[in-house]
């Protein structure tokens, strides 16, 4: 990928802090960086299509310390369960086998698994030595009559939200658009017109959206696809076709919802599936886009009823978490569609961490919590672990990679990121998210864990 | 405080319940060169010898005073006194328990005055100690009947203190340890090397975890236990500086060790999760003279505390049942209460006044049928039960942790630890392995497809 490619992807005319100061995104700085490279990014949007073959082009670490790792379900297949990669050698890098190796690779994964169809994914080492993932995949799809699709997202060339990016732009180029959807199934005598959407940036973790799927469907909008949560290949190249689209994980894959657009005229609108008033507002953001009035009309009894069945299921809930105090520190969209869930909640949100957060994300973070609105730029454990005991908060919220900072410093943890084992999105999702935080925090070990041992009590 | 529900069902059904002479068998083989000799049909004897064969994978001594139809009305006394002539004519034991069964209870049997008989008709055989319970089926469990046993064996070994000269604390290092059924060989071992670790001799009472813990004897047979508490070591009992008891079903038992020695006793109801722990810990830290425990002790009790730290996320709100003697129920619903998964299901086979102190709503007294309908009334997700249990639980969907007794269908489990603050620990991963495998497979949102999703999609 060249330069002026890259900077084309970080340039993001939908993103309104791209007008400002601040261009781009910030460059990590060697010694005191954290979090993933663009590999990272684009594997981690294009791992949950279900049925393709996924390979990691390059020598063993990539895959090696990531393969299996993503917390994404599927109705169906679960190739992104299956690792594959082409192991790189020395042999292959100095005799320049590497793009043969590649190709053989292709084939194995075509024969043995026959998947709808295979991405593979540039890396560091391959990058650097100019093997030709276009020609190679092109070449190698031709031969073969599977769709290949090259990602080309070397590490080095930036942080995991450009991966995000690379990965949308990779599907904009080779799936989307290559497809007719099939016409829509005939719909039951009497029901209402069927309007045909997309999400993008919704990765069914832990199957939280098959908390929503069922709304979407009793209000007749049929999802085309999703980028990429339980999405098929096939369903993916008719992605040009859906009449509005939402964009789930804030701006990392707002190019596609962009160029959709431009290419298709799809309007698209942002929001989040966390809490009850997001969720509530993501229905009601398809209805306004597609404009079909008897849509807007149903869109809102379901709302009614459903924010009416989950008050009374939450309320018990409310009751033992009200006031309680929170540390939230996650990235991008959930850095404020969370606090909204908590506010639904009546938890106080004590800070929000705000690395990976763009001005846009800030914004609604000061709508949601006022002016003197906390913001934490550094989520370095000890930064976490102060403010958590300064602000003296119940649990901290944030991902995985922290849960053991928590629990060292003896402080209840809720992982909110991408490998949580509970499903938090839609209605029901709060549920479990209230659930999950009384578990937390009511829990009696934190009695166990912060009383000294009775010969130290006694010492003292 | 929980509500105890009897039930008031005339079938049980899958019984959970273990009679009493099969408990006084299981304390007896703790004592080394004993002999266990039940007073009743050969029946009783039979099932109870096959009973532990495969819990434990050893052979077990165990005897029958073969009560047959003549004998059961004109009167089996010969039978018992015969018996214990042929049993310390073949094998000599050091320690013979003759129990009674239901049958020889109902006829009226006076198993102690049968001893007495035997005695004076067999003085050659004055060097074999014996010891008799009243262990009828008809009352109580497999729990009583050990606990029953062991006061026996008490009364009949622990000389009192006037008469045998013993004085507590004046062998300062030695701590008599009473360990109810609820331990098992596994956990009396782990017992053991707890209070070794503070420089004292244990003397456990009985001492499962020297001899039924499977271990290799070079001699190729046996026909008594091959290990075990010592009978000689019980006359010394007077001396030792402190008594542990460990299960409220030994506190008659421990009440006749304090008449008897004078030796001041600790009383504790388990010894699972960190608070009961900490219980132990500091009495040994006290016999022992000492203000800390060894630093591996502290190391291992900072181990249960990243261990709860590291569970608690999965096993929070969990619903479980358990199906257990009393002892064991408290033990492992304090141990999964204290990392605050829901103890909705607990089931005993008979009434006892500590099980108000279960960590949960309401106890019931039923069987494991009782443990399928409430637990499925329940939801209940786990289930702790013995290997009878295993069934209930594939019945409920659910994964089972198989301790208590039997346990047929696995090897070893009888010898793994679940005391301490390290069998704490290894038994709450183990708890939380099998929940985290089962939802692996089971757990999580339901699947849900699209009704416009096209056919063609896989």
């Amino acid at each position: 990928m060249r330069t002026q490619e890259i900077d084309a992807l970080l340039d993001e005319p939908s993103c309104p802090h791209n007008q400002g100061q601040k261009a781009g995104c910030a460059r990590a700085t060697p010694g005191a960086a954290a979090g993933g490279c663009a590999f990272d990014g684009a594997q981690i949007t294009l791992l949950p299509i279900a049925d393709a073959a996924h390979i990691i082009h390059g020598p063993i670490s990539c895959a090696g310390s990531s393969w299996d790792n993503r917390g994404t379900r599927s109705t169906g297949p679960t190739m992104w369960r299956v690792g594959m990669t082409t192991d790189l050698s020395e042999t292959d890098l100095v005799m320049g086998g590497s793009e043969e190796r590649l190709r053989h690779a292709i084939k194995q994964a075509i024969d043995d698994y026959a998947p709808a169809a295979v991405f593979v994914y540039n890396t560091c080492v391959p990058a650097l030595t100019g093997d030709d993932l276009e020609a190679t995949c092109s070449s190698a799809a031709q031969r073969w009559g599977t769709p290949v699709v090259p990602v080309d997202c070397a590490g080095f060339y930036g942080s995991k939200n450009l991966g995000n990016r690379i990965a949308g732009e990779a599907l904009l180029n080779h799936v989307i658009g290559t497809r007719e959807p099939e016409p829509p199934a005939d719909p039951p005598a009497g029901a209402a017109r069927s309007h045909d959407i997309g999400l993008i940036g919704e990765f069914n973790i832990a199957g939280e959206f098959w908390h929503v799927l069922p709304l979407l469907d009793e209000l007749g909008l049929r999802l085309l696809s999703s980028i990429s949560g339980d999405a098929r290949f096939r369903e993916l190249q008719t992605l040009h076709r859906s009449e509005a689209n939402m964009v789930v994980c804030s701006k990392a894959l707002m190019n596609v919802a962009r160029q959709c657009h431009e290419r298709y005229g799809t309007p698209y609108f942002e929001g989040s599936l966390y809490g009850v008033a997001d969720t509530s507002a993501a229905l009601r953001g398809f209805a306004e886009l597609i404009g079909d009035p008897d849509l807007s009309e149903r869109t809102e009894r379901l709302i009614a009823r459903e924010e009416a069945r989950i008050d009374a299921e939450l309320a018990p809930y409310r009751e033992r978490l009200r006031g309680r105090r929170a540390l939230l520190y996650t990235g991008g969209v959930k850095s404020w569609s969370v606090v909204s869930a908590l506010h639904d909640l009546g938890m106080e949100v004590v800070a929000t961490g705000t690395t990976k957060s763009t001005e846009a994300d800030k914004a609604r973070i000061q709508a949601l919590m006022g002016d003197d609105a906390r913001m934490l730029d550094s989520g370095a454990p000890r930064t976490l672990i102060d403010t958590v005991r300064g602000h003296d908060a119940d649990v901290l919220i944030a991902g995985g990679r922290n849960m053991y900072t928590a629990y060292k410093a003896r402080i209840p943890f809720l992982d909110i990121n991408q490998e949580r084992p509970h499903a938090y999105a839609g209605y029901d999702g709060m549920i479990e998210l209230a659930r999950q935080l009384c578990r937390t925090i009511d829990s009696p070990i934190w009695r166990q864990v912060r009383e000294p041992a009775p010969w130290e009590a006694a010492a003292s | 405080m929980a509500r105890i529900e009897r039930s008031s069902k005339p079938l049980s059904v899958n019984p959970l319940k273990a009679g009493q002479p099969v408990g006084g068998t299981l304390a007896t083989l703790g004592f080394r060169g004993a002999m266990p000799l039940l007073h009743g049909a050969q029946g009783c004897t039979a099932f109870g010898k096959v009973y532990f064969v495969r819990h434990f994978n050893e052979p077990i001594p165990l005897q029958t005073s073969a009560v047959d139809p003549n004998s059961a009305i004109l009167g089996a006394d010969t039978n018992a006194t015969g018996a214990l002539a042929t049993i310390c004519g073949k094998s000599a034991p050091a320690l013979i328990t003759v129990m009674t069964t239901g049958l020889t209870e109902a006829e009226g049997t006076d198993i102690h005055r049968l001893v007495r008989t035997f005695r004076s008709e067999h003085p050659e055989h004055a060097a074999t100690a014996i010891a008799a319970a009243n262990t009828p089926d008809f009352v109580g469990t497999l729990e009583s009947g050990y606990a029953e046993t062991v006061k026996a064996i008490i009364d009949a070994l622990v000389p009192s203190a006037e008469s045998a000269g013993t004085r507590p604390g004046s062998a300062p290092g030695r701590v008599n340890v009473l360990a109810s059924s609820a331990l098992s060989p596994g956990d009396a071992e782990a017992v053991a090397e707890l209070v070794e670790a503070f420089g004292l001799e244990p003397v456990l009472i009985p001492d499962l975890g020297a001899s039924m813990d499977g271990h290799l004897a070079d001699q190729d047979f046996s026909p008594v236990t091959t290990d075990g508490t010592p009978v000689e070591a019980l006359a010394g009992c007077g001396d030792a500086a402190a008594t542990l008891v460990i299960g409220a079903s030994l506190h008659a038992a421990a009440d006749r060790l304090r008449e008897r020695t004078g030796v001041p006793d600790y009383r504790l109801d388990h010894l699972m999760g960190l608070p009961a722990t900490d219980r132990l810990v500091t009495a040994l830290c006290q016999i022992a003279g000492r203000d800390r425990p060894p630093p591996r002790i502290q190391r291992h009790r900072r181990q249960l505390q990243d261990a709860l730290l590291d569970t608690h996320a999965v096993l929070s709100g969990t619903r479980i049942g358990i199906a257990a003697d009393t002892d064991l129920l408290m033990a492992l619903a304090t141990l999964l209460h204290d990392t605050g998964a829901e103890v909705t299901t607990p089931i005993v086979p008979e009434s006892a006044p500590v099980l108000s102190e279960v960590p949960a709503e309401t106890v019931y007294v039923g069987d494991l049928e009782t443990l399928e309908r409430q637990g499925r009334a329940d939801g209940v997700e786990l289930l702790l039960g013995s290997g009878h249990a295993v069934a209930t639980a594939e019945r409920l969907g659910v994964p089972i942790l198989q301790c208590g007794y039997p346990i047929w269908e696995r090897v070893g489990l009888h010898a793994r630890p679940r005391v301490g603050y390290r069998g704490s620990r290894d038994t709450l991963f183990e708890l939380t392995n099998l929940l985290l495998e089962h939802r692996e497979h089971t757990g999580g949102v339901r699947p849900y497809r699209s009704r416009y999703r096209s056919a063609l999609t896989a």
